[in-house]
């Protein structure tokens, strides 16, 4: 068993197995956070040690493909795991408090009020027969024992007019609107008790391409209103890097690269990284259709050593056997990967 | 010369009931045509509501039109002899959008190539059989003993939608309609089933109607291009000129919304009119005057005509009034193969 235990990683915590461990300006960080779903051919491990820290106000991309992990990720976050998923290790310190120690009632309390999540599918996520002006009262009462109605409806027309509603919506019901104004109730929702983090996962997904712009930039004004950290999960580059800072790749449960969105794009570390990036097809010039060879790695069987081997066109002697660690190669940018350091 | 493949000025109604209360005019005097002889890759794009699944279904038959038609070597597809029928079946194949939905999970994935090989009659024998189904998946890039005996829930998304090639080009149809094939698939394996595809097109001169909401794949496969708006054309053209350089102003809202992977060609901070559906007073107009920034008062007073821009591109949009008009069927030769770019037939 090559990969690290979390003995190891967490008794060495802070310098170089975690990324920005010596930054002090973070909102959250998340420590080798584990995942395991039970199925009845053995656990799958969905969410293999992902470590990473998120700065106040920013806003990181979490990247990858069906399988990956990314919306695990974000659900262990929220505490949203149910069986056969269990969270099996970790922390995350949001301003210092490990949300997956809280006892539940805390963390009813903390969802909303500090982290917050946009789910998939807007449609899916409201209440179909009550009004969302209700919805909306409903989530701000549940953490505000003491406020009263009394101002409230002031309130939710401010919040819906922050997020480019008209204030007439609080009497609609979910099937009078459309799927941008729903992911936008979505989002007046998530900010309504101004979280310090926003979840949103796959936000747009099922938006067509003019109403995901204009969704997406409601949401990054309202963050930056807000102040904020947004973690954007998708499996869509091109929104990332319309709307991410910093992004981390995911693959088969693991972080295999984090950096700046502008590095990342521009030179690519991890071969898998590379690859996406070269799979996407642009406006520049046709013929830039290549696809990354061979298929995802099944998560019961995982690859051994560096799960993306059985793929990777630059593969080493020692990827099938040692499983490489997140080490920085380049200040704020960082790659699990033998091609870079020294390969130990 | 006569089309394999012709919808002319095809309408499609749903609802109406008897007050005509809730029709829905999902595809609005559309024609298109495809040629057997010169292989195109023509796609069909729009966002939801665009009728663009809608124009799909006419064009295979699933559904019928309201008014005009649909022909099939000159005939019109309702009203086809049994054996011309079934070559129609064969020679015009569909993949469609949710590689979870085109498999009855209680078959093999077997079932989906065998079946139709039998049906039509491919091969003698099942051996002779099993070779063809083989062939087909090893075009699309899939190793036959990972793939057949096995369910749908054990295979990957990916691997289902490319099953799904396999399966139409098993059949040497003349014709792919892809209707959205590669939306649900991820990005890694989008790249090489639009590869598989287009390899089809380029190998054994099959047609394929790529119908899709994403332009940057639309402009990878494509040569030509018809942009949808609530049911009707609003530009057409070499894929090149239209989404380059696009002249209406919907197709121009459409680039501009591009999600670039290039973090540095973002997005104009431009808000953007919200307003969606059929603005008031009906169809006699342009449909998208109300989010139209160059709204003129000819646009509310009818709809607009397709204006030919250049030889290769037509808008239907009044900006271009002192353009000629197209003319009836003049809009195939402009989406012609041979005029757009390069298609690479033996």
């Amino acid at each position: 068993m090559t990969t690290p235990t979390r003995e190891d990683t967490s008794s060495a915590g802070t310098s170089a197995h975690s990324p920005e461990a010596a930054d002090p300006g973070r909102v959250l960080r998340v420590e080798d956070l584990r995942v395991q779903y039970a199925t009845p051919r053995g656990p799958v491990k969905a969410v293999d040690g992902v470590t990473f820290d998120i700065r106040p106000g920013e806003r990181f991309g979490l990247v990858g493909e069906s399988g990956s992990g990314k919306t695990t990720t974000a659900f262990a976050l929220m505490r949203l795991i149910e069986p056969p998923g269990e969270i099996t290790g970790g922390r995350a310190l949001l301003d210092g408090v490990n949300l997956l120690a809280l006892p539940d009632e805390q963390m009813r309390q903390a969802r909303f009020a500090r982290i917050a999540l946009i789910p998939q599918g807007a449609m899916n996520s409201l209440n179909p027969v009550m009004r969302i002006g209700q919805q909306l009262a409903d989530t701000i009462k549940a953490h505000e024992s003491g406020s009263r109605d009394q101002g409230l409806d002031e309130r939710i027309g401010a919040l819906l007019v922050s997020v480019g509603l008209s204030g007439d919506v609080a009497r609609m019901y979910p099937h009078e609107l459309s799927g941008g104004m729903k992911q936008r109730a979505c989002i007046a929702m998530a900010i309504s008790l101004r979280p310090s983090v926003i979840l949103a996962d796959e936000p747009t997904s099922a938006l067509d391409v003019v109403v995901q712009r204009q969704v997406l930039q409601t949401l990054k004004h309202v963050q930056e209103d807000l102040g904020a950290a947004i973690i954007f999960v998708g499996h869509d580059m091109g929104l990332m890097a319309q709307f991410v800072d910093r992004i981390g790749v995911m693959y088969a449960g693991k972080l295999v690269e984090i950096g700046p969105v502008e590095e990342l794009f521009g030179k690519p570390k991890h071969p898998y990284t590379q690859l996406l990036i070269g799979s996407l097809p642009n406006l520049d010039a046709k013929g830039g259709l290549r696809g990354i060879p061979g298929m995802p790695p099944s998560l019961l069987r995982p690859p051994g050593g560096c799960a993306f081997h059985p793929r990777c066109p630059k593969v080493l002697d020692i990827c099938p056997s040692v499983v490489p660690e997140l080490r920085r190669d380049e200040p704020g940018h960082w790659v699990s990967c033998h091609l870079y350091g020294n390969g130990q | 010369m006569t089309a394999l493949l012709e919808a002319r000025n095809v309408t499609k109604v749903f609802g109406g009931g008897m007050f005509q209360r809730n029709r829905t005019v999902a595809v609005d005097g559309i024609s298109l045509e495809l040629s057997g002889d010169q292989p195109s890759v023509t796609v069909v794009a729009g966002e939801s509501g665009s009728g663009k699944t809608t124009l799909a279904r006419l064009l295979l038959g699933i559904i019928r039109p309201t008014s005009g038609e649909v022909l099939y070597n000159g005939q019109d597809i309702g009203k086809l002899r049994r054996s011309e029928r079934k070559n129609f079946r064969r020679e015009i194949q569909a993949v469609f959008q949710d590689p979870f939905e085109s498999y009855n999970p209680f078959y093999k994935v077997d079932h989906v190539m065998t079946a139709p090989a039998s049906k039509f009659g491919l091969a003698r024998t099942s051996a002779g059989r099993r070779k063809l189904v083989e062939e087909a998946l090893e075009m699309v890039g899939l190793r036959p003993d990972e793939t057949l005996g096995r369910y749908p829930h054990q295979l990957s998304g990916g691997q289902r939608q490319r099953v799904m090639v396999a399966r139409a080009l098993l059949l040497r149809p003349r014709i792919i309609v892809a209707d959205e094939a590669v939306s649900m698939v991820d990005a890694s394996l989008r790249a090489t089933i639009l590869e598989n595809l287009l390899t089809l097109n380029t190998e054994f001169g099959i047609s394929i109607i790529y119908i899709t909401h994403d332009l940057t794949t639309a402009y990878q496969v494509g040569q030509n291009i018809v942009v949808l708006y609530q049911g009707a054309m609003v530009e057409a053209g070499d894929v090149e000129l239209v989404i380059k350089d696009p002249k209406h102003p919907y197709t121009q809202l459409l680039v501009s919304s591009i999600p670039h992977p290039d973090p540095g060609k973002t997005w104009d901070e431009e808000e953007v009119a919200v307003a969606a559906g059929i603005p008031a007073g009906g169809r006699g107009q342009c449909l998208f005057v109300e989010r139209c920034p160059h709204a003129m008062d000819a646009c509310r007073d009818q709809s607009p005509p397709k204006f030919l821009l250049e030889k290769h591109r037509t808008a239907a949009c009044f900006l271009y009034a002192d353009k000629p008009t197209l003319a009836e069927g003049e809009l195939n030769r402009l989406l012609s193969p041979s005029s757009g770019t390069t298609s690479s037939v033996a």
